[in-house]
């Protein structure tokens, strides 16, 4: 445990010497990619937020500051808040329920098995998350076909669409599916650093499989939980491959965020209000982030 | 699911059954989570070799046609060339840039570091959205890189380099200072102990970040839809959406033989990367 | 520190690039008869087509006709001509953002195919400009005008000037099943000539099992097609226009015929409602009406083309001959149609426009003009019938194909075009809205009220809509 023990004692130990000078240097190339392709658009985009701008038509040749007209507009359609709500599900149910457990539960069985299960296993998983989500969405829309599809074979459910029946809850199993294998990965390289004295030592003492978890595993990994909980968190919140499943439908019982404003800023060319739409979900990511933060802070003091 | 752990603490018959029990129905949630994972998967290996391809999941009339269809497309073979191209400047420039920064964040202390990252952080989730499609084309006009494969990656990079020196510093932090120590008190240079030290116990990570990211790359469509003009120079992930009709209806010969095509050099290359430096975030680290 | 002083730089640049690159497209097309002395022209042809994919009957026209053929005629004159195609072959959405980014740069193809739908927002945005200012009086000289029926010509004109030359157009008629309506005892040569009796024959038709009787497109997942093959074919079959005397239709009484209309297919069980609902459920409905379990279907000539063509349909019927029947779409009764008519359709087509940019404003003409030649438009449909913007041409190509015979001769002359400005596709997500809500069961009145608020919100305020009957 030299990991944990230097890194608490002294987390920021220029143990190599760099200086301030190289660390600079080091961090310079990074920071002036990410200025002028990230910071300079994303700044860009912000102010459209304020502006009438619009792809095409009179607003296009001379967009007007419209103040925070898009911000209230957007707060005040059911739409808007239909699909903020269908967001925070989606994010709660295949990010934080779906992929975290789904991902931890793989992690952990996988130190106890034969090598040939692990390899499958991990592979299978993997493949879900690295195919192209223009491939993914054909095989999804394949594998939940109404009449021929592999699940409603598979379960004895021929005739039922699970797109209409039970959007969100398949675009939930969908994204768990995908993204599975971030937090396996994670994981598992975080159960390593997890001594297997200590673990045999509260086995010995009768702890059950939970117990063991709670007092031995999750303090070790507490930091790798707050990593991945963000990361995905933000990723799920920003996903657009629902969109290639459902489309939104039926009638908006999809409609993440991401595909709300994809129909507003390409569809209907509004990208003054899809930028202000941008801002309000930076916002909320935001105080995701805050909240992850302070629930599992320990780690960082 | 929990694991099997060692036999119970427990003596006698009922503990033996108890484990076998356990066992059992820990390989039968193994089996669901591989069914799970897999058969969505059955489309792309059998439509591609349908004679009439479907969006359903069949076992084909078999017949290589459509892999003839796509010898036939002008672009088809060409846009996985771009691919690699774009995909691995984007990846290159990613694991680079992402490790000297997150090595040095993570070592030395430079204020505001951390309300930094996560602001970028937060920033990337805009420039990856629709709504920043206005800004990045006139940026990318007024730089002369429209039409450029190498500004596509420029692009992509920016936006996926955030999370990446953010998950890089996490590991950094984690790794122990002690071997650098070791290695400066026998008189290496800094950049001597990031060669020989550093960089050996970071090429897991590395690793994984670098397929993160081509993986993102390898998947856009909507940077290089709206940044490229010649259509030899189109990616993959733009070619596919050409594969339809007049009306919008998916010509699944094509897509499904061209699905298998554009997937195979993306799992190659984890394949690669998995075999020679472990796909394992944190991997060097043993206790 | 250094990292705080690098955030302030990259504010600083942001504001000051903020201020000078947002609507800074002015439009001023130069003199238009610039270069016209050339001897060396350089020009670049972009459609939404591509080899291989999509549309690419139409890139292979335009590489091996278009281009060949255009510097031939070019080097006859003593000029080297170098032509280039950009495909694309997306979306249509997409193609019209990725040509709008173009023009909003003032770079981009010097001849562009667009929508027609687009043309007023184009320009409006000052992406386009009328023809007489890009090419001076040689727009007006051009001998292939006389062949383009004014009807037609609508499709390329906003506030009354011409902005390009129309590249073809379709229109909206009733496919029906000849065998489903001989089990259901209705007539092989059916005509409706009022909705009730689209509803009758929906009602014998339910008696099948397993048979949808009526397809009439709705919902949001459809987009465009529900606007298209549904709620304005049938809006003007009441008399009105979407847009009509500079305001918008509000939740006036034509709209709530057509939301009354639908009411009675999905409230009635006359339709199959996952078709509305699915991602894929225009595509359904079309392998549906292949496999005889849709009685009645409305669509464009595309769907007689493209879908249930035996030969390279998308949901090819090999009987199609046969057992495909068509009929004119009635107004909600007769005379009750937009201009007193008994029967209506809508219609769209793309053009093609010449860039106001473009280095080369008359030999980009010339290449327009070539391009629009009966010659070169019988190459582009190759051997198959199509309608096409010319009479000339239609008159020797659709003689052997009666559905594009009936198109052309019965249904262009009543159709209408949709009003090109900016704000429709949002007035048109409400209609569509309108619909989903009928599908998924609301009342008329609940779906009017949703709708009337959209449209008051998307053309910027009731003074715009017309609510009244």
């Amino acid at each position: 445990m030299a990991a944990q023990a230097t890194s608490a004692a002294a987390p920021e130990t220029d143990a190599a010497g760099l200086g301030k000078a190289r660390a600079t240097a080091f961090v310079t190339p990074a920071l002036l990619l990410v200025g002028a392709f990230l910071v300079f658009p994303a700044l860009w985009t912000l102010y459209l937020g304020i502006t009438d701008y619009r792809l095409t038509g009179i607003a296009a040749a001379d967009p007007q500051i419209v103040g925070l007209q898009n911000y209230t507009d957007a707060l005040t359609d059911p739409q808007f808040r239909n699909a903020l709500a269908l967001t925070l599900l989606f994010v709660l149910g295949s990010a934080i329920v779906g992929q975290t457990v789904l991902g931890f539960s793989i992690a952990w069985s996988m130190r106890a098995v034969p090598k040939t299960v692990k390899t499958v296993v991990e592979s299978l998983v993997l493949l879900a998350w690295i195919l192209p989500s223009s491939i993914v969405a054909f095989l999804w829309i394949a594998y939940l076909n109404r009449d021929n599809g592999t699940l409603n074979s598979v379960l004895g459910t021929s005739g039922f669409d699970w797109l209409l029946g039970h959007p969100m809850l398949s675009i939930i199993v969908f994204n768990t599916w995908r993204g599975t294998a971030f937090s396996m990965l994670l994981f598992s390289a975080a159960l390593n650093a997890v001594p297997p004295s200590q673990l045999e030592t509260a086995r010995l003492a009768g702890a059950d499989t939970f117990a063991q978890f709670r007092d031995v595993v999750f303090p070790h990994i507490r930091g790798h939980v707050l990593t991945n909980t963000l990361l995905i968190s933000l990723w799920t919140f920003n996903d657009f491959s629902p969109y290639l499943l459902t489309a939104g439908g039926p009638n908006h019982a999809s409609e993440t965020l991401p595909v709300y404003i994809y129909n507003s800023a390409l569809y209907s060319g509004e990208l003054g209000y899809g930028s202000a739409i941008s801002l309000i979900m930076l916002l909320i990511n935001l105080l995701i982030a805050v909240f992850y933060l302070r629930l599992l802070k320990d780690r960082r003091s | 699911m929990s694991a099997p752990t060692a036999a119970s603490t427990r003596g006698g018959d009922g503990a033996v059954v108890g484990v076998v029990v356990r066992r059992v129905l820990f390989y039968a949630a193994i089996s669901l989570v591989m069914a799970f994972f897999a058969l969505p998967l059955l489309w792309l290996v059998f439509a591609p070799f349908d004679r009439t391809p479907s969006l359903t999941v069949r076992l084909p009339d078999f017949t290589l046609d459509n892999f003839r269809l796509l010898q036939d497309n002008p672009y088809a073979l060409t846009s996985l060339r771009n691919s690699i191209f774009i995909a691995g400047t984007t990846m290159v420039l990613v694991v680079v840039f992402a490790a000297l920064a997150a090595y040095a964040l993570s070592r030395v202390h430079i204020p505001g570091r951390d309300g930094l990252l996560y602001a970028l952080l937060l920033l990337s989730s805009i420039v990856t959205g629709t709504a920043a499609m206005v800004p990045i084309f006139l940026l990318m006009f007024q730089l002369n890189l429209i039409d450029s494969r190498t500004g596509v990656s420029l692009v992509l990079a920016g936006g996926l380099l955030p999370a990446a020196i953010f998950i890089l510093k996490d590991f950094m932090d984690a790794t122990p200072r002690s071997y650098e120590e070791s290695a400066r008190v026998f008189g290496a240079s800094p950049l001597q102990v990031l060669r020989h030290v550093v960089l050996p116990i970071a090429r897991p990570g590395l690793a994984t970040i670098a397929v993160w990211a081509l993986v993102n790359a390898w998947g856009d469509f909507l940077i290089a839809f709206i940044l490229l003009r010649d259509p030899e120079k189109s990616p993959a992930g733009v070619v596919m959406y050409t594969f339809y009709t007049e009306g919008g209806q998916a010509n699944l010969p094509l897509i499904s033989a061209f699905s298998l095509l554009y997937a195979i050099p993306v799992v190659a290359m984890y394949l690669f990367v998995n075999k020679r430096y472990g796909f394992r975030f944190h991997g060097g680290i043993k206790s | 520190m250094r990292l705080a002083r690098g955030i302030t730089a990259v504010a600083a640049i942001t504001a000051l690039a903020l201020a000078s690159a947002c609507g800074s497209s002015s439009s001023g097309a130069g003199d238009a008869n610039r270069n016209e002395d050339a001897k060396s022209v350089n020009l670049t042809i972009a459609t939404n087509a591509i080899a291989g994919g999509k549309n690419d009957q139409e890139a292979a026209w335009i590489n091996d006709y278009v281009i060949p053929g255009f510097v031939k005629q070019m080097k006859a004159k003593g000029i080297t001509a170098t032509v280039k195609f950009q495909p694309s072959g997306v979306d249509d959405e997409k193609y019209k953002a990725k040509q709008s980014l173009d023009l909003k740069t003032r770079s981009g193809a010097d001849i562009m195919s667009l929508d027609g739908i687009w043309v007023g927002e184009f320009a409006q945005a000052g992406y386009i400009l009328p023809l007489d200012k890009v090419v001076g009086a040689a727009a007006d000289g051009w001998d292939g005008w006389a062949q383009i029926a004014d009807s037609v010509k609508a499709n390329t004109t906003f506030e009354d000037k011409l902005y390009g030359i129309p590249a073809g157009t379709d229109g909206r008629v009733l496919f029906y099943n000849k065998k489903l309506f001989q089990k259901a005892g209705l007539p092989a040569d059916w005509q409706p000539t009022s909705w009730a009796e689209i509803l009758d024959a929906g009602r014998a038709l339910k008696k099948l099992p397993g048979v949808a009787p009526l397809q009439i497109d709705a919902g949001t997942a459809m987009g465009e097609a529900t606007t298209m093959q549904g709620t304005l074919p049938l809006l003007v079959g009441t008399g009105a226009e979407i847009f009509q005397d500079g305001k918008w239709q509000g939740a006036s009484q034509p709209v709530r015929d057509v939301l009354e209309f639908y009411k009675a297919i999905y409230g009635g069980g006359l339709g199959d409602k996952s078709y509305q609902q699915g991602a894929k459920g225009r595509d359904e409905s079309f392998a549906g009406f292949a496999k005889g379990k849709v009685g009645v279907l409305l669509e464009s000539d595309y769907f007689w083309r493209s879908v249930v063509n035996p030969d390279n349909g998308v949901a090819p019927m090999a009987s199609r001959d046969a057992d495909v029947g068509y009929a004119l779409l009635p107004a909600k009764a007769p005379g009750s149609g937009v201009g007193g008519q008994d029967f209506v359709s809508m219609s769209g087509g793309a053009g093609y426009f010449l860039n106001p940019n473009t280095k080369y404003p008359q030999q980009a003409w010339e290449l327009m003009t070539f391009m629009n030649s009966p010659e070169a438009i019988k190459a582009a449909i190759a051997d198959q019938a199509r309608i096409t913007a010319r009479d000339d041409v239609n008159k020797q190509v659709l003689g052997g194909d009666p559905m594009l015979s009936l198109i052309s001769e019965k249904v262009l002359p009543i159709t209408k075009f949709r009003p090109g400005l900016a704000v429709y596709p949002q007035v048109s997500v409400a209609l569509q809205q309108a619909t989903a809500d009928i599908v998924s069961g609301k009342s008329v009145d609940e779906a009017a009220a949703t709708y009337q608020k959209a449209v008051e919100k998307a053309v910027g305020g009731a003074g715009n809509v017309s609510s009244g009957s």
